[in-house]
């Protein structure tokens, strides 16, 4: 079966502690390992403020995961997430070629700086 | 003194481009909240083609970019002051 890119990130609610944060994202990762999925990479980007209240919460428990897998296998992902309450949103994207050159550049180098440097020469 | 007025604004005829075209970028990231702050407004709008100068094939990923971003609360849907 071929395996597609795929980058997924989810929002776990704010109340949970650092180790039960931990064992949700365990607990997706292995669901993903599964169903045969290979994970490229994975970032938590910790406690972040969000732009507008999620279920009455005003900060949540940003997680990225970024893997190849079948495209059978996303249904049984976002069926997991539907069915934890511990998670406020997510979202599951296929990554094209472009995409894949972009995160691969962006887990290299943290280059955070370069698309905005390149702005402001433009402006 | 010549009574030809002076031109007020020399911005308005320099020429629009599309960012994206211009530097090469291939894919936009809903990530980068940061970087999608300039294509909304302070209301937190995207803003038009016509005052941004983006391609018609880039505006469509902005605007995909912009709302996965939403939906993972990195940018607002509505607000007052935004910048």
């Amino acid at each position: 079966m071929e395996l597609k890119n795929y980058e997924t990130v989810f929002i776990l609610t704010p109340v949970l502690s650092e180790a039960q944060m931990k064992d949700a994202v365990e607990k997706f990762k292995k669901v993903l390992t599964d169903n045969k999925a290979e994970i490229v990479h994975e970032e938590n980007w910790g406690l972040r403020k969000l732009a507008y209240p999620i279920e009455h919460k005003s900060t949540g428990f940003y997680n990225l995961i970024e893997f190849k897998a079948t495209p059978q296998s996303i249904a049984a992902l976002e069926l997991e997430y539907r069915r934890d309450e511990k998670v406020m949103r997510f979202l599951t994207v296929a990554l094209d070629k472009h995409a894949v050159a972009y995160n691969e550049k962006r887990r290299r180098g943290e280059f955070n700086k370069k698309p905005e440097a390149k702005e402001e020469q433009a402006a | 003194m010549t009574l030809m007025n002076e031109p007020l604004n020399r911005n308005e005829n320099r020429k629009k481009y599309c960012r994206f075209k211009k530097n090469g970028i291939k894919y936009i990231d809903y990530k980068d909240a940061n970087f999608l702050l300039k294509f909304v407004n302070d209301q937190g709008k995207i803003l038009p083609r016509r005052i941004t100068g983006t391609s018609i094939k880039f505006q469509k990923k902005v605007a995909l970019a912009v709302k996965r971003a939403r939906h993972l609360g990195l940018l607002p849907y509505v607000t007052d002051s935004l910048k």
